[in-house]
C-alpha cells in the first residue's frame, strides 16, 4: 500500500508516578482510515495529544515522524501546521458565533487589517459542501443539534489544509443517523486522499469503516490488525483489547446480601428540552449489595446517578423510585441525603470536594449539623471526627487542616468517600471510584468498599473499568445510549459479554 | 521559641501582613503630622467616619465570598437613610421607629436583589447595576421637593456622633479620662487572656497541637498591650461613640457566624464550589438570599449611620460607598475567586482605607493624590494576597 504518512516509534510518557504509555509505536498510511481502539485508560487519548503537541516536544520520549520527517512539536499551533488537525470529544466551537465565523475562526481571510466577510462566508460555504452539510452558514452554532455541530468542526479542520484528522469519539454523542452521516463523510474524505485516525468505543463502526485497526492496553501497543487480510473481527478486537485475566487486586468479601430490597426505580425516564437523556430503566438494589452499572463513557450513567440523586440538573423525570419501599419524589441533592441517598460524584475536583477548603471542613460538609448545637458548629469534635476517618481509611495527610487542592487524587477520592460515610447513608452511589488513582489506592478504596457493604450499606458503583465491575459486584447492569442494555448476575457476566451489550445501542 | 514564632509567621503571613499594614500606615501619618494623627480626637473622628463603610464591608465580604458583587448598596444606603429623615421629619416617627423601618426595607431590598440572582439566574453585576440605577434616582425623588432634610431627633443623631456617657465620671481620679472605657477596656483584656487559656485547654483535652506555653504569653502580652493602646488613647477623648459599639456589635455576630456555625461554614462551601455544595445536600439558593439579605440590612445600618452622623438624608449620601465597601473587602483578603474572606479582615480593611483618607486629609494632601494613594493600596494589597497565596502552594 501507500508510504506511511505518521510514524510514531517507541513513544514513552510518564505522569509522576504513572507510566501512561510505555514504548508504544503506531504507523499509519497515506490515505487510510485508521482506528485507535482500546478500553478506558488504555492511552488512547494521551497518544494523540503527544502527537498534536498538547503534551510537547521533551515531556515524551520517542520520534515522530510526519512525511518523512521527523517532528518536534512544542504545541498545538505547531502540529496543526504541518497539517494534523485533532477534533476532541468536547467541541472547540464558540456556540454564541456563526458558523462561517466558527470555520474560520484563527485563521480569518484579511483585506487589508479588516476581515474580508464575503470571501469568508464563500470559503465556509465551500467547506460546508465538502462536508455535506446543507445549511445557511450565518446561523449560529448553537442553534445546531452535536451532529452538525460535529461536522462543523471537521469543515473548519478541512478548511486548514489538513493532511491527517484526527477523530477522538467522534460518535460517542450521536444518534444513529448522525453516525451513519459521519461516517459516510468519512469514507468520502477518504477518496479525496485525507488520511484519517479514528478513536472509538463503538466496535461496529470500527469494523463497518477501518483500513486498519491498531489496539492499545495499558499503555503499550498490542497490536495492528489489517481489514484487507481479514483480520478484524469483532471477536479479534475484545480480545485483544481486554487481553488479560483479572488477577487479584480484588479482596474478596463475606457474603451477607440479605434479600430487602432498598433501592427500586421502574421505568425511569429523563429528558431535557431537546433530547431525551434516559429512557424507561428499571433496576433494584438489594441491602449489602454493590450492583456495578458499566457502560461507554457518555452512555449515561452518571445522568443516571444524578437523576436518583435529587436531580441537580433539573431533568424533567418520568418513573417512580422507592428508597426502603417508601415512594419518593426527590426535589434536591439535600432531599435525596435525608432520603438515605449519598452519591459522590465522578468529578472530584469540579463538583465533588471543595479544593481550596482543608480536609476536615469536606469530611463534614454535608452532615455539619450531627456536629453543631444550634447552629454553632463543635470544631474541637469535628478535628476529632476527621482524625478518625483519616485513620480509618488511611488518608495520607500531614493533618486534617491540610488544604485538600494538595492531596494526590487517591487520596482525594478518600476524602470525598468519608464525606459520604459520615452522612451514613443506606445507598452509597459512586461514580468512577478510583478514576485516575494508582493500584494501591485501589485496593484501599475496594476494600473499604467491602467493610460497608458487610455493615449493611449499599452501593452503586459506576465504572468504566471492566475488571473492576467484575471484581468488585454481585449483579451488573450495562447502560448504552441512555437505555438499559441488560442484566447480568456476575457469574454470567464478562469483559465480552458486556463490551457487546455496551456497543449495541 | 524563635523557630515557633518563623513558623507562626509563615502560617499567618496573609493575615498578619495586614495588621502590619494598618500598623506601617498609622506610624508613618503619626510621623508626618507630628503626632495629630494618633490623637485621641483624631482616632475617635476616624472611627466614627469608618463605621458606615465598615459595616456595608462586612456584608459585601460575605457577597464577595459566594462570588457575586453588590453595586447597589451605596445609593440603597443613602436612599435608606432619607426615608428615615422623611419618616421622623414628616411623618413624626420616632428615632427607633425609623430604624427599624430602615432596616426592613433594607432586608426587603436585599431580598428583592437575591430573587433576580437567585431565582431568574441574572448576573450579580448587572442586576445590582440596575439597583444603583433604581435606588440612586430614588433618593433623587424623594429629596426633590425638600433637598436635603434636616434630621432633628437626639436619639438617632446620637447613634452617629454620641458618645456613651461616662457613668464612673465622679470618681476623683484621672480627671479628664473616660472611666468607663477603661473599666471597659480593662474587662475586654481580662476576657481575652481568658478565652485563648481556655481555647488552649480545650485543645490540649483533646490532644491537639497547641501553641507552646511561652508563645502564647507573648501573643497574649502583645495583644493585650495594642488593646490597652487603643483603650488609652480612645478614654483621652469622649470615650466610646455609639457607632463603635453598633460596628462592635456587627462585627462580633458576624465573625461568630462565620467561624462557629454551620450557616457560615455552608456559605464559604457555596463560594469555594457551588457544585460541589449542592451536591452536599446545601441549598445554594438559599445561601444567596441569606447573603444578600444580610447585605441589605446593613446597607441599611450603613445609611443610618451616615444619616446620623451629617444630621440629615442629603441628595448625594451614599455616592461610591459600594467602592470603598469593595476595596475594603479586597484589601482585607477576600477573594474575587470565592470561597475566601473574613468579616475581620475586611473590617482592617476599612481601616486602612479610612486611615489613608484621613492622614492624607491631615497632611493636606490634595483629593486627586489621594485617590491616586488608594488605588495604589488596593493594588498592593491585592498583590501581596496573590503572591503570599502563589508561595503556599
Amino acid at each position: 500500500m501507500n508510504a506511511s504518512i505518521l510514524e510514531m516509534k517507541d513513544i514513552t510518557k510518564t505522569f509522576p508516578g504513572v507510566k501512561a504509555l510505555s514504548k508504544v509505536s503506531f504507523q499509519v498510511a497515506e490515505g487510510e482510515i485508521h482506528c485507535l481502539v482500546g478500553e478506558n485508560g488504555a492511552g488512547k487519548s494521551t497518544l494523540m495529544k503527544v502527537l498534536s503537541g498538547v503534551h510537547p516536544f521533551g515531556s515524551y520520549t520517542g520520534d515522530i515522524l510526519f512525511n518523512g520527517t521527523v517532528q518536534e512539536f512544542g504545541g498545538i499551533s505547531h502540529s496543526e501546521k504541518v497539517g494534523i488537525a485533532i477534533i476532541h470529544q468536547e467541541l472547540a466551537l464558540v456556540p454564541d458565533m456563526t458558523v462561517y465565523e466558527n470555520i474560520l475562526l484563527g485563521h480569518e481571510i484579511r483585506k487589508g487589517i479588516a476581515i474580508d466577510w464575503n470571501e469568508t462566508i464563500r470559503r465556509a460555504s465551500e467547506m460546508l459542501k465538502k462536508v455535506g452539510l446543507d445549511l445557511n452558514p450565518a446561523t449560529l452554532v448553537k442553534d445546531l443539534g452535536v451532529g452538525k455541530q460535529q461536522l462543523v468542526e471537521i469543515a473548519k479542520a478541512l478548511s486548514r489544509d489538513v493532511k491527517l484528522l484526527i477523530l477522538d469519539e467522534p460518535t460517542a454523542a450521536l444518534n444513529e443517523d448522525d453516525c451513519d452521516n459521519l461516517l459516510m463523510l468519512m469514507d468520502g474524505l477518504r477518496k479525496q486522499g485525507v488520511t484519517c485516525v479514528l478513536i472509538s468505543h463503538k466496535l461496529k463502526e470500527v469494523i463497518r469503516i477501518a483500513d486498519k485497526v491498531t489496539v492499545l492496553r495499558d499503555g503499550q501497543t498490542v497490536c495492528t490488525l489489517d481489514a484487507a487480510k481479514g483480520e478484524v473481527t469483532e471477536s479479534a478486537l475484545i480480545k485483544h483489547m481486554v487481553g488479560r485475566e483479572i488477577d487479584d487486586i480484588f479482596p474478596k468479601r463475606s457474603h451477607v446480601r440479605s434479600e430487602e430490597v432498598v433501592l427500586e426505580v421502574s421505568n425511569w425516564s429523563a429528558d431535557t428540552a431537546q433530547r431525551s437523556v434516559l429512557k424507561d430503566i428499571s433496576f433494584t438494589l438489594k441491602k449489602g449489595e454493590i450492583i456495578g452499572f458499566a457502560g461507554l463513557m457518555g452512555s449515561g450513567r452518571t445522568e443516571l446517578a444524578r437523576s436518583i440523586f435529587g436531580n441537580p440538573d433539573g431533568y424533567k423525570l418520568r418513573g417512580e423510585m422507592r428508597v426502603k419501599g417508601v415512594k419518593r419524589n426527590l426535589g434536591s441533592p439535600s432531599e435525596a441525603i435525608k432520603a438515605g441517598i449519598a452519591y459522590a460524584s465522578e468529578d472530584r475536583k469540579g463538583n465533588g470536594l471543595v479544593l481550596i477548603q482543608d480536609v476536615k471542613q469536606n469530611i463534614t460538609l454535608a452532615n455539619l449539623k450531627a456536629l453543631a448545637k444550634r447552629g454553632v458548629v463543635d470544631q474541637n469534635a469535628e478535628v476529632k471526627v476527621a482524625n478518625g476517618y483519616k485513620t480509618a481509611l488511611n488518608i495520607k495527610t500531614p493533618s486534617v487542616e491540610q488544604i485538600v487542592g494538595h492531596l494526590s487524587g487517591g487520596n482525594q477520592q478518600k476524602v470525598s468517600v468519608a464525606k459520604w460515610l459520615f452522612v451514613n447513608p443506606d445507598v452509597l452511589i459512586l461514580d468512577e471510584p478510583t478514576r485516575g488513582i494508582d493500584v494501591g489506592a485501589k485496593f484501599e478504596i475496594y476494600t473499604i468498599m467491602n467493610k460497608l457493604v458487610e455493615k449493611g450499606m449499599s452501593i452503586i458503583m459506576i465504572s468504566s473499568e471492566l475488571p473492576e465491575v467484575l471484581g468488585m459486584s454481585d449483579r451488573v447492569y450495562v447502560v448504552s445510549s441512555g437505555r438499559l442494555a441488560g442484566e447480568l448476575p456476575i457469574a454470567q457476566a464478562t469483559q465480552e459479554v458486556i463490551m457487546q451489550m455496551a456497543t449495541s445501542c | 521559641m524563635i523557630k515557633e514564632f518563623q513558623k507562626v509567621m509563615r502560617q499567618n503571613i496573609r493575615e498578619y501582613g495586614m495588621y502590619i499594614a494598618l500598623f506601617v500606615i498609622m506610624a508613618i501619618f503619626t510621623l508626618t503630622t507630628k503626632g495629630v494623627f494618633i490623637s485621641s480626637r483624631n482616632v475617635a473622628n476616624l472611627i466614627n467616619q469608618t463605621g458606615y463603610i465598615a459595616v456595608l464591608a462586612v456584608g459585601m465580604t460575605l457577597v464577595i465570598v459566594i462570588r457575586h458583587i453588590d453595586l447597589s448598596v451605596g445609593f440603597l444606603a443613602g436612599f435608606l437613610g432619607a426615608i428615615g429623615a422623611i419618616a421622623m421629619a414628616s411623618w413624626g416617627w420616632s428615632g427607633p421607629a425609623a430604624v427599624g423601618l430602615v432596616l426592613i426595607l433594607g432586608i426587603v431590598a436585599g431580598l428583592g436583589t437575591a430573587f433576580l440572582v437567585a431565582k431568574l439566574g441574572i448576573p450579580s453585576f448587572v442586576a445590582t447595576l440596575a439597583g444603583w440605577l433604581i435606588y440612586r434616582g430614588a433618593l433623587l425623588l424623594v429629596t426633590l421637593k425638600t433637598g436635603t432634610i434636616i434630621i432633628d431627633n437626639n436619639f438617632f443623631n446620637a447613634l452617629g456622633n454620641g458618645n456613651v456617657p461616662d457613668l464612673l465620671g465622679k470618681l476623683k481620679f484621672l480627671e479628664g479620662v473616660h472611666k468607663l472605657t477603661l473599666l471597659l477596656g480593662l474587662l475586654a483584656i481580662l476576657y481575652f487572656i481568658y478565652s485563648e487559656i481556655r481555647t488552649r485547654r480545650t485543645k490540649l483535652a483533646y490532644n491537639f497541637e497547641v501553641l507552646s506555653a511561652g508563645m502564647l504569653t507573648v501573643k497574649i502580652v502583645f495583644i493585650a498591650a495594642v488593646m490597652c493602646c487603643v483603650t488609652w488613647v480612645l478614654a483621652g477623648y469622649n470615650g466610646i461613640s455609639w457607632t463603635l459599639v453598633i460596628v462592635g456589635v456587627v462585627v462580633v455576630i458576624y465573625d461568630f457566624v462565620t467561624t462557629q456555625t454551620v450557616l457560615g461554614r455552608h456559605i464559604y462551601a457555596v463560594g469555594g464550589n457551588p457544585d460541589a455544595a449542592e451536591l452536599s445536600g446545601i441549598s445554594v439558593k438559599k445561601i444567596t438570599f441569606v447573603v444578600f439579605g444580610s447585605m441589605g440590612l446593613l446597607a441599611g445600618l450603613s445609611g443610618i449611620l451616615f444619616a446620623s452622623r451629617l444630621q440629615s438624608a442629603t441628595t448625594t449620601a451614599g455616592t461610591l460607598f459600594e467602592l470603598d465597601a469593595i476595596a475594603a473587602a479586597f484589601i482585607g483578603g477576600a477573594s474575587a475567586a470565592g470561597g475566601v474572606g473574613k468579616v475581620t479582615g475586611s473590617i482592617i480593611g476599612a481601616l486602612v482605607y479610612m486611615s489613608l483618607t484621613s492622614g492624607m486629609n491631615l497632611m493636606g494632601i490634595d483629593i486627586s493624590s489621594q485617590y491616586i494613594v488608594r488605588g495604589a493600596a488596593l493594588a498592593a494589597a491585592v498583590i501581596f494576597d496573590v503572591s503570599t497565596r502563589r508561595g503556599r502552594k
